[in-house]
């Protein structure tokens, strides 16, 4: 009796997909100067009335990237819809150099019509245009999908609005206890969803390449472990909880084995774990040192990772096979964290400098390191999927919030949630 | 987090010890009484009793502990809770290890930056705790290690391990006994205090010494 009751209250895990909170706003806080303009005009709505005003979904998506300026919503002179209606010269007027116009139409209120055509403004030229198909309940998503349509048009580089955004927060329930939360939003930070739910701390969630599944550690068992946890089904299972501890898991670039942290031999050392089979390899022998933070380089050839055998944190190189470790970071007494950029160019890592920590960027072909922020908390990058924005935790106020800030350091954004702390995010990848 | 808020408010160590046994001292019999209304086995309100003694986070630890001792820990699958009530009431209670006056009393080291090296000053606490523990072989602690919330939240995972295998070492070269411990890590996420400035982030990178019973 008494070991049930233990295990109730030791378990004490909610899952609560659908629990809708405090939601996460972007706002750009600078260095958008080279911002291209655009003219998003609010679409045509024929028949019921759509829930979602998907030209304001897409305003946004392209606004909060940083590469656009929309119009201010004052200056659209006319409110075409399709291209029979454009006067082109108006909006050359207005030095709009793309033009977004559309529509949406509904006989029922369940299923919705969608069109939308983009326009090169100076040569009165269509750049694209597409028409769906849609219920109701999918009208963000494909507003999602379109801003990453545009995106990519005018940039020539991927859209990640239609990605997501997975973080922890953690708040003060009424009781006085602490409540941990793994939370997932859209990547525009609407929509959040808890997928787990704990009275016990839980950090470094990391997304498997497809999407469907995220690992994390969680304590609820007094120690840290790890586990998986399917997007859809909400099933999860342990993968690691071995003595010691069992932490940092980043997925393979093929979607098989997990890198993480084992101190079970007596100190923290790199493990590969194939989830099929779940056997183990052990990558680093260095038993005087913490060796921690894994994360794969995209050919999946070899493991970046935290490592302080020589006296301080650096960042190093190893094969994924074992061997001898390289050190990559030079530049500071402190520098961890590391994640890279899917093209394998880039490492953004924690840097300290005069005991504040930074977001820096390493550039791995020249070794030139960028400091790209001032807040002096930040913490947990994470690459967009696209390579182009670096999100990370900083501190406003005392309070744990998100932010994100463009490889470049030209932009700046921060997500802000009322509420809760936030932190550990992680970026998903591209949905397939 | 009981203990945290009156840690504010006291910037003195050596108050705050005394303090933090009262409230603790009370927060025990208050855990106790909830205790036992969830629960009519006598024996668990024991338990929690030396919990409670041991630290502070009092309330939040009890999920944690139960599930340590039901779940992964040898010791605790093998011997069960009722076992270490017994030994809880020959030996915990009016025992040395409840005396405030004892260095025994003393159940946290600090650390500094970055660091696992024991400071001078808590030799003292660390001798009598291992003398205790080496005249009591059936007795055994949980060490936990803390860090303060200053880089890396894996980093400072493991370097939590660290610091309390550091003590784990030091108390075994004086007397104690491998098997007499537990060691778990929470890295800086259980900060004694919240914040990031000097003095708080000092008394965050801790390592706790806490009595679990036979």
């Amino acid at each position: 009796m008494n070991k049930l009751l233990f295990r109730v209250i030791g378990f004490w895990i909610l899952l609560l997909p659908f629990h809708a909170h405090a939601v996460l706003t972007i706002e750009i806080t600078g260095g958008s100067e080279a911002a291209l303009p655009i003219a998003v005009v609010p679409f045509g709505s024929e028949g019921f009335a759509a829930p979602e005003d998907i030209s304001e979904v897409i305003r946004n998506d392209l606004a909060s990237s940083g590469r656009f300026a929309p119009l201010p919503k004052s200056d659209l002179i006319s409110s075409p819809h399709e291209k029979a209606e454009i006067n082109f010269g108006d909006w050359r007027l207005l030095r709009s150099e793309g033009l977004l116009v559309g529509k949406v139409s509904s006989v029922d209120g369940e299923t919705y019509q969608v069109q939308f055509q983009l326009f090169d403004v100076y040569k009165s030229q269509q750049l694209i245009g597409k028409r769906y198909q849609v219920p109701a309940s999918g009208l963000r998503r494909l507003a999602h999908q379109i801003s990453d349509l545009v995106y990519q048009t005018l940039t020539g580089e991927v859209g990640v609005f239609s990605t997501r955004l997975a973080f922890v927060t953690d708040m003060t329930a009424s009781d006085g206890k602490k409540r941990y939360t793994l939370e997932v939003s859209d990547a525009d930070g609407a929509n959040p969803r808890s997928v787990l739910q704990s009275k016990q701390p839980i950090l470094s969630p990391s997304w498997s390449p497809d999407g469907e599944r995220l690992a994390y550690v969680s304590f609820e068992n007094g120690k840290a472990e790890v586990f998986v946890q399917e997007m859809r089904s909400g099933r999860r299972d342990s993968v690691a909880a071995f003595k010691g501890i069992n932490s940092a898991p980043a997925w393979s670039p093929d979607g098989k084995k997990l890198a993480l942290t084992l101190s079970k031999a007596g100190n923290p050392e790199i493990y590969v774990l194939e989830l099929a089979t779940g056997k183990l390899a052990r990558i680093t022998h260095n038993s005087q040192a913490i060796d921690t933070e894994p994360v794969w380089m995209p050919d999946g050839r070899e493991l970046v990772f935290t490592s302080d055998r020589g006296g301080r944190p650096q960042i190093y190189k190893v094969s994924a096979d074992g061997g001898r470790a390289s050190r990559l970071t030079f530049e500071g007494r402190y520098n961890a964290s590391a994640d890279i950029s899917p093209d394998g160019r880039f490492m953004a890592m924690v840097h300290a400098s005069n005991g504040k920590f930074y977001i820096a960027v390493q550039n791995l072909t020249t070794g030139t390191v960028q400091v790209l922020t001032e807040m002096g908390h930040d913490e947990s990058p994470s690459f967009a999927p696209n390579g182009r924005i670096i999100l990370y935790a900083t501190e406003q106020n005392g309070k744990g919030v998100l932010a994100a800030v463009s490889v470049d350091g030209r932009i700046h954004q921060r997500l802000g949630e009322s509420g809760s702390d936030v932190r550990e995010p992680a970026w998903s990848p591209i949905r397939k | 987090m009981f203990v945290s808020q009156h840690g504010r408010q006291l910037e003195n160590n050596e108050k705050l010890g005394v303090v933090q046994m009262k409230l603790l001292k009370l927060s025990a019999v208050l855990l106790s009484l909830a205790w036992l209304s969830a629960c009519s086995n006598p024996l668990a309100t024991k338990e929690s009793d030396a919990d409670l003694q041991a630290g502070e986070v009092a309330v939040e630890d009890r999920n944690a502990e139960s599930a340590g001792i039901e779940g992964e820990n040898a010791t605790g699958s093998d011997l069960g809770a009722e076992a270490q009530v017994i030994v809880g009431e020959d030996e915990f209670q009016g025992d040395e290890l409840n005396d405030p006056a004892s260095p025994l009393s003393n159940r946290i080291v600090y650390f500094e930056y970055d660091s696992s090296s024991v400071r001078a000053e808590d030799q003292e606490t660390l001798a009598a705790h291992a003398a205790y523990l080496g005249d009591n072989v059936n007795v055994t602690v949980r060490l936990e290690g803390h860090t303060d919330e200053r880089g890396s939240r894996e980093y400072n995972l493991a370097l939590g391990e660290r610091r309390a295998l550091a003590i784990r070492q030091i108390l075994m070269l004086q007397g104690a006994s491998i098997n007499q411990f537990e060691v778990v890590s929470f890295g800086e996420e259980r900060l004694a205090i919240e914040g990031s400035d000097d003095s708080v982030s000092q008394q965050n990178r801790r390592v706790e010494i806490k009595y679990l019973g036979r």
